[in-house]
């Protein structure tokens, strides 16, 4: 059945019919005709926000909890400039989301008009891809196209540009269809002959290790769970990058922790000693591999990535298997049975031993205080009280995210969502809003640091607005901890701009945005503070008090390899560690 | 240049041979589609060293790229995994590594002149095979097609007797036998 309409009325439609049920957004000029489309129906929900970068992140707290396509919609000019960090936020992190922009009207492109600006053009090096749509004709498929591109393959974001008189425009709507694309066509079955390949050398393996990452996460929860089953068949140890975490349950005996710059001693020895590494979605990034002529020197290794680029990008793989890792990992389950493949039991039972050795040193031990709160005990109070409800966790960028990673320990995928390819300060709020409109009923935590919480605090009266009862925890250390730290380690101690001086009282401010502020800088109380956290109905700011120099361990410092690395008892004079070239590096 | 030993980048450890590849792309002829491909190549530090465009097949709006480009083994990979993940690209082709490729490019030069050195362009025009599109009593502008190397020779020449202007359509190139793209 062929419908007419405006392009504002076709972009709503659009999106119903791509299944969107919420839109984060701010109005303007150049998108008032989709504003008042949006106002003649209920169907789509609009969340309002107060900054446009806080409806990119809402979008990707949406996207990356429940698997969907996050969507949000901003005005030309300041509102698509507004929307760069998170848009390459989520290009870094392979976040699906689409970005409708409007756009100055066709005629006045190119003529400096008020609130233009080339969107297309800045947005190129930070979507998959992107769309300036000059006619009404092109409108519905270009839509339609957005999602199917954001969604499939690696996941990312994408921008569609709507030129203010093209929303006016009437045209034909048309629905979505399946049919091929033109050129895009992700491959999703891997290589037979390479997973039999990789099969194989797995079966010879004497020190073989699982490392997974965001991909997994990205394929969806089936590829978890044939994950899991892929892991207890074989029983390889596992680890996974700070992406990945939650896609197999750290209650496991197989899991090792998290690996990387602030991962376990035990996963990082076990990536450099290993023989056979079976890297499943994830990248090699330069926060694991860390000194790249020295990363495990001795391991054949396998790539699973849907991504043709990120194989052999960084590290050559012996086996790459391109491919999406959910398909991958059934057919590597199916075919590990059937060949009813054993890996080397006496050599595995040996491998463990070595790796139970590495665990007893216990790397993200800290010592314990009476009078002052601990970091890292305030993330363990916090998983002891909310393990057993339905929770989702989201983080802001420092080291209270690290410890979040390092003391929470995810049993589920997508219950994880924090900034690792960007690092963006002053995600986790926007995020933990956007958690919270696809998950109503469930208990969703920023872990957030005080510098990184004021960068997009204004959200707060976003969770009032839209009833987000949006709780955050605040590791108050009154320093940007994480640059505090490097500067100790690399600049001789001398904290240039790293205190966080002129703090307003998070409980005052709590109470000024309407929510709830709770104060807690006494250990003893600190399970009273969070019990109250979590049974206040509303969104709660908690500004945790803690220790203010602790530092984040295990480290592996820059310029060092896996078997270099930092524990946090042993460290003395920090600063003598690293050499002048590690102190290049960032 | 930092220390690659202690390097906690990416970068090549030891210095390894670059090669001169040349690249044939398709790609749906979309606006932004060429500046989506140069911007990779910025974005991401790779060298262009020749680039032409054009349509080729009009009615389904293909449009065929031709890229020359240099790299280690590793980098080249990398730019055509790269440029295979862009959505409007259809098909890459390296013609470098499918033996040796077909690769011609025209180029306009102009000499100004007079006695000897006129005679001279003259007669090295003649022993290259270039035409000659426009004379005057104290100019030349010749069109020469051959290969980069071959136009690069003939500049060169013609510097030594009074080069004014040179015009270049970069590199058009297509592999040897039966097989299409
Ligand atoms: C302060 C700070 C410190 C950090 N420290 C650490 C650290 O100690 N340890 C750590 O791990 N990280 C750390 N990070 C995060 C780090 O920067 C990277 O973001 C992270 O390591 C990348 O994770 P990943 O390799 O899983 O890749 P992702 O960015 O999640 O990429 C996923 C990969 O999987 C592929 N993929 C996507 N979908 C599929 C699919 N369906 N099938 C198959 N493949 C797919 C993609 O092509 C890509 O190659 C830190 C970040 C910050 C901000
Ligand atoms: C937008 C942005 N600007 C700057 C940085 C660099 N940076 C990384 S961590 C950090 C400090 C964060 O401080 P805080 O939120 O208090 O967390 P802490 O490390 O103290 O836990 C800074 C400034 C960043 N990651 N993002
Ligand atoms: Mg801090």
């Amino acid at each position: 059945m062929q419908e007419e309409m405006t392009g504002a009325e076709m972009v709503v439609r659009a999106l119903k019919d791509q299944g969107v049920e919420h839109v984060f957004g701010y109005p303007g000029g150049a998108v008032l005709p989709i504003y008042d489309a949006l106002f003649h129906q209920d169907q789509l929900r609009h969340i309002l926000v107060r900054h446009e970068q806080g409806a990119a992140h809402a979008a990707e707290g949406y996207a990356r909890s429940t698997g969907k396509v996050g969507c949000l919609l901003v005005t030309s000019g300041p509102g698509a400039t507004n929307v760069v960090t998170g848009l390459t936020d989520a290009l870094l992190d392979s976040v699906p989301i689409v970005c409708i922009t409007g756009q100055v009207p066709t005629h006045l492109i190119g003529s400096d008009a008020f609130q233009e600006c080339d969107t297309v053009g800045i947005t190129r090096h930070c979507t998959k891809h992107n769309y300036l749509v000059k006619s009404i004709v092109d409108l519905p498929r270009v839509l339609h196209e957005a999602f199917h591109v954001a969604r499939t393959g690696r996941p990312g974001p994408v921008v569609v540009d709507v030129p203010k008189d093209v929303q006016f425009a009437r045209g034909t709507y048309a629905r979505p269809r399946d049919n091929q694309h033109k050129t895009y066509r992700p491959r999703l079955k891997g290589d037979l002959g390479k997973i039999k390949a990789a099969l194989a050398l797995m079966a010879q393996a004497r020190k073989p290790v699982f490392y997974t990452g965001g991909g997994v996460i990205n394929s969806g929860r089936h590829a978890a769970m044939l994950l899991r089953e892929l892991v207890h068949m074989t029983g390889f140890p596992i680890t996974s990058t700070l992406m990945g975490l939650g896609a197999f349950p750290a209650s496991d005996k197989q899991w090792l922790g998290m690996l990387g710059m602030h991962g376990s001693y035990e996963a990082n020895l076990a990536m450099h000693d290993c023989d056979v590494m079976v890297c499943v979605g994830a990248r090699f990034d330069d926060r694991i591999t860390g000194r790249l002529d020295a990363f495990s020197p001795n391991s054949r290794k396998i790539h699973i990535d849907i991504d043709p680029s990120s194989i052999n990008k960084n590290v050559k793989a012996e086996i790459g298997i391109l491919g999406d890792c959910g398909h991958v990992l059934e057919d590597m389950v199916r075919l590990w049975r059937e060949t009813a493949a054993r890996a080397d039991k006496s050599a595995l039972a040996e491998w463990w031993r070595t790796i139970e050795g590495w665990r007893a040193k216990k790397s993200f031990s800290y010592r314990p205080s009476a009078k002052l709160i601990k970091p890292q005990y305030a993330v363990e109070r916090l998983y002891a009280a909310v393990k057993n409800r339905d929770h989702y966790i989201t983080t802001e960028v420092g080291q209270h995210q690290m410890w979040a990673a390092q003391f929470f320990h995810f049993q589920e995928p997508n219950r994880w969502m924090t900034s690792g390819g960007l690092g963006t300060m002053g995600y986790g709020l926007p995020a933990a809003i956007g958690v919270q409109v696809a998950h109503p009923d469930a208990l969703v935590i920023d872990i957030a640091g005080e510098a990184s919480i004021l960068m997009n605090m204004q959200e707060m009266s976003t969770a009032i607005q839209h009833r987000a009862p949006v709780k955050v925890f605040i590791l108050n250390n009154e320093y940007m901890g994480m640059v505090r730290q490097w500067q100790e380690l690399l600049h001789g101690g001398r904290y240039a701009e790293s205190y966080t001086a002129a703090l307003p009282d998070f409980v005052k401010l709590a109470e000024a945005y309407g929510a709830h502020g709770i104060r807690c800088s006494d250990p003893a109380k600190l399970d009273e503070a969070i019990a109250e956290m979590i049974s206040t109905p509303g969104p709660v700011i908690l500004d945790c008090v803690v220790s203010k120099e602790e530092n984040c361990f295990p480290m592996i410092p820059s310029g060092k390899a896996h078997n270099e690395m930092l524990l946090g008892e042993t460290v003395e004079d920090i600063g003598a560690v690293i050499d002048e070239r590690g102190k290049a590096l960032v | 240049m930092p220390d690659t030993s202690t390097s906690h980048y990416p970068a090549a450890p030891k210095v390894e041979p670059t090669a001169r590849h040349t690249l044939a792309v398709t790609v749906d002829n979309e606006p932004g589609v060429l500046a989506r491909i140069a911007g990779m190549f910025s974005g991401r530090g790779y060298n262009i060293e020749s680039l032409t465009v054009s349509e080729t097949e009009h009615a389904s709006h293909v449009s065929r790229i031709t890229i020359v480009t240099s790299g280690t083994a590793h980098v080249i990979e990398q730019i055509k995994s790269q440029l295979e993940r862009l959505v409007p690209v259809h098909g890459v082709r390296d013609l470098t590594i499918e033996g040796e490729a077909i690769e011609r490019e025209l180029a306009l030069v102009k000499v100004a002149g007079k006695g000897e050195h006129r005679v001279e362009a003259l007669r090295l025009a003649a022993a290259f095979g270039a035409r000659t599109l426009d004379a005057t009593l104290n100019s030349f502008v010749f069109e020469l097609t051959g290969a980069t190397d071959e136009i690069d020779r003939f500049i060169a020449m013609m510097t030594v007797v009074g080069l004014v202007e040179v015009s270049r359509t970069g590199v058009a190139a297509m592999s040897r036998g039966p097989q299409g793209m």
